[in-house]
This record gives structure tokens, sequence and C-alpha cells, in this order.
């Protein structure tokens, strides 16, 4: 039972780590703001998800646990809302997605 | 595996302090700065340090940035040329470097118990928390009673300089504060922020309490839990405008208690005199000394922590009144 816990907080523990790898590369790679807010996102969401779950798995019931729920409730939370301020206020700032939008395509063609 | 994770951690934070010097522009060196004191923070608290960690996470990466970014909103976002003389501030670095690289041989290696940190004041200080305080965070009473008297110059120091910043920006009193939005646009821009944020700083405020108030028993104590509080304040200023913060926490209020705290803390080292012991000695506050150094820790973290919440926010509220 222990040993089987073991496994699956390392196997979430490594799906996180690469979750965030892969959040960190797109945050290099991806064009412009908004996509790149996207990849990052990974990070935030998917990446803490399972690391933290992880973590839990360690913790086993303890006091520990309690603060590690608390820590993803929180993250959940600010997260999204953090990304949805900065997305909020690059729009609002005046930075336009690279993407096709319908307007860009008026002009275009 | 603790050295490892510290020379990964150092190497992050050397890599995010040259891109700091390197960064033409400050928007960018306010958020690596961020960066960089969550780096030192997460290395403190490998090497056991976990009030210093506390601290350097809430006032170094947590206020510190949103001072900065107040300030910036008062001056341009990129620098302005650099220095024409390269060659002798990079001659004046690479000497100071050298003496550092030179002094670092003389250190004792990371938790050596032949150290001098370890053999002078600190064995007493650990020995003795237990006969004299009885509480088992030993950080918070060194901090709080053993050098009580280093403790009340910090909150001097804090408070003289809250007092420096007015001086310099004014109070902020009749200004029109940081709604640069207009209201439709902050309505559909901000309804997600505002929602999730409303829900967050009663949590932040009783997160920041009990920081405070749990400071003899973990990590914590005034310093943080100040630091926490005006953040919470802050975010409420963000979401909300600067005139409903100032009409739930006046300007006279928070004057009150910058200089309350100080008071405070002053305040319980005459009375320790007044009770026939010596200045900021706790023990003869209550009937058993044990008891009564307890009472004078909680009142002066008390002191700490309203003092430090007060002239937070001073400084915020001095910084976004000039922004109109």
């Amino acid at each position: 039972m222990a040993l089987a816990l073991d496994i699956l907080s390392w196997v979430l523990l490594t799906l996180g780590g690469l979750s965030v790898l892969i959040g960190g590369i797109g945050a290099l790679r991806m064009p412009d703001l908004y996509t790149r807010m996207h990849a990052a996102s990974v990070t935030d969401s998917l990446g803490a998800i399972l690391v933290i779950g992880g973590i839990m798995l360690q913790a086993g019931l303890s006091l520990a646990l309690v603060k590690l729920v608390a820590i993803l409730l929180f993250l959940l939370l600010t997260s999204p809302t953090a990304s949805n301020a900065l997305a909020s206020a690059a729009l609002l700032a005046g930075t336009k997605p690279l993407a096709d939008v319908p307007e860009h395509k008026d002009d275009e063609s | 595996m603790i050295v490892l994770f510290s020379i990964f951690l150092l190497t992050l934070l050397l890599i995010t302090a040259i891109a700091i010097v390197r960064t033409q522009n400050l928007f960018v060196a306010v958020m690596l700065m961020g960066i960089a004191s969550l780096l030192i923070a997460a290395n403190f608290f490998l090497m056991d340090a976990a009030d210093v960690a506390l601290t350097e996470a809430a006032i170094g990466a947590g206020i510190s940035t949103v001072l900065f970014l107040s300030a910036l909103a008062l001056t341009t976002e990129r620098e302005r040329g650099a220095s024409q003389r390269k060659a002798l501030s990079f001659a004046v670095v690479t000497a100071a470097t050298l003496v550092v690289i030179y002094a670092t041989f003389d250190k004792p290696r990371f938790g050596d118990p032949e150290a001098p940190v370890q053999t002078h004041v600190s064995p007493w200080y650990l020995e003795k928390t237990r006969e004299y305080i009885d509480i088992p965070n030993a950080v918070t009473a060194v901090l709080g009673s053993f050098r009580g008297y280093d403790t009340l110059g910090e909150v001097f120091v804090v408070l003289t300089a809250g007092i420096g910043v007015l001086f310099l920006l004014g109070t902020g009193a009749g200004g029109r504060g940081i709604s640069t939005l207009e209201p439709n646009a902050r309505l559909r821009h901000d309804l997600i922020p505002r929602t999730v944020g409303r829900l967050l700083i009663p949590f932040i405020l009783l997160f920041g309490l009990y920081v405070q108030f749990h400071g003899e028993y973990g990590p914590g104590g005034g310093f943080q839990a100040g630091a926490f509080i005006a953040a919470a304040v802050i975010l409420f200023a963000l979401l909300e405008g600067e005139e409903r913060t100032l009409k739930v926490i006046p300007q006279r209020v928070l004057i009150g208690l910058t200089a309350g705290g100080a008071l405070l803390y002053t305040a319980v080292g005459i009375a320790g005199m007044l009770l026939g012991g010596n200045f900021l000695d706790y023990s003869v506050l209550a009937e058993n000394p044990i008891k009564g150094q307890q009472y004078g820790i909680i009142l002066i973290e008390a002191g700490v922590g309203l003092t430090v919440t007060g002239v937070l926010l001073s400084i915020f509220h001095a910084f976004a009144a000039r922004r109109t």
C-alpha cells in the first residue's frame, strides 16, 4: 500500500514537473502575450495541481495535508484571476492578439 | 541534497541579479527583484530560517514590489541612459567582488558546530528560552525579549522611514486616488478580480492575525503580520479605489497606528521600569515571571505589527495620491 502510494506520488510529481517544464518552454517560444499566458497557465493550473497532489500523497493524513489543500485552493482561486487581470490589462493597454481575429481578416482581405 | 538545492537557487539568484542589472525596463526590473526575493526566501527556508524566509517573502517579494510599482507609476518605465563611465564602474564592482570573495575564505562551513555564531550566545539563548520564557519558537524569544532593545530600535527605524516618506510625498490627504479607468470599463474588466479579491481579503486578514499571534509557536510575528494586513488593505484599495479605503481606514487612524505601535512598545518597556524591573524587562509584568515574559512579547509584537501596518499603508497612500 505504502509502495503504491509512493509510486503514484512520484508519477504525479514527475508529471507535474513535466507540465511546469512545458509551460516554461511555451512561455518562451509562443509568439505573443496571450498565447504565452496560455502556455504559462499550464504551470499554474495543471503543474500546481499535479505537484501538490503528489506532495499530498507523501504527507498522508496530517496537518500538512490540510495546509496543502488550503494552498491548492488559494492557487486555484488566485492564478486564474491573476491571468484574467493580466490579459484584461494587456487588452486595455492596447496589446492586440496576433491571431486572426475577425477585424484583422477584414483589414487584410 | 540541501547543498544541491541551495546551489541551484543561488545560481538562479545570480542569473536574476544579472538580468536586473542589464534590463533597461524598470517594470521588468521590479518583477525580477520580486523573483530574487522569493529565491532568497526559499534559500533561507532551506537553511531552516523559517522566520526570516517568511519576512523576506512577505516584505521583499510582496509589499516591496507593490510599493516599487506604485513608485514606478509616478515616473517613466524606462531607465535613463546608462552612466558613461563604464570602465570605472566595472573596476569598482570587480574590486568589491574580489574583496567579498576573499572574505568568504574565512567563513566557517555551513552548519559548522564550531562556528562563532554557534559558540557565542546562541547556546545560552536556546537553553534559557525554555526556562525563562517557555515558548517553542526561540527566534521570537530572542527577537522579542532577549534582544527586545534591538527590536525596539528596528520599530523606530521603520517609523522614521515612514515619517521620512510622508515628509517627501505628503500624507496623500485630498488626493483623488488611483481610479484611472472609467466606471464602465472598470465594471467589465474588473469583475473577476473584484469578486475573487473580495472573497480573499478576509482570509488574508485572518492569516495576518494568525501570523501575528502565532509567532510564539511557529514562524511569524509583527513584521510579517504587518505586511500581510497591509497587503490585504492594499488589495482592497486596488479593487475598490483609494477613496473607499480611506473611508474605511482614514489617514489619522493610519498615523495613530504608526505612532501607537511604537508607543505601545515603549510603554511596555517603561511599565517594566515602573514595576521595578529594567527597561523592557517583561518578567515583572505578571505575578509569574514566565507569564510576564509571554504577555510582554505578545504586547510588543502587537506594537510592531501596528507600526508596520501603519507605515506600509501610509507609504502606499502617499504614492497612490500623487498619481493624479
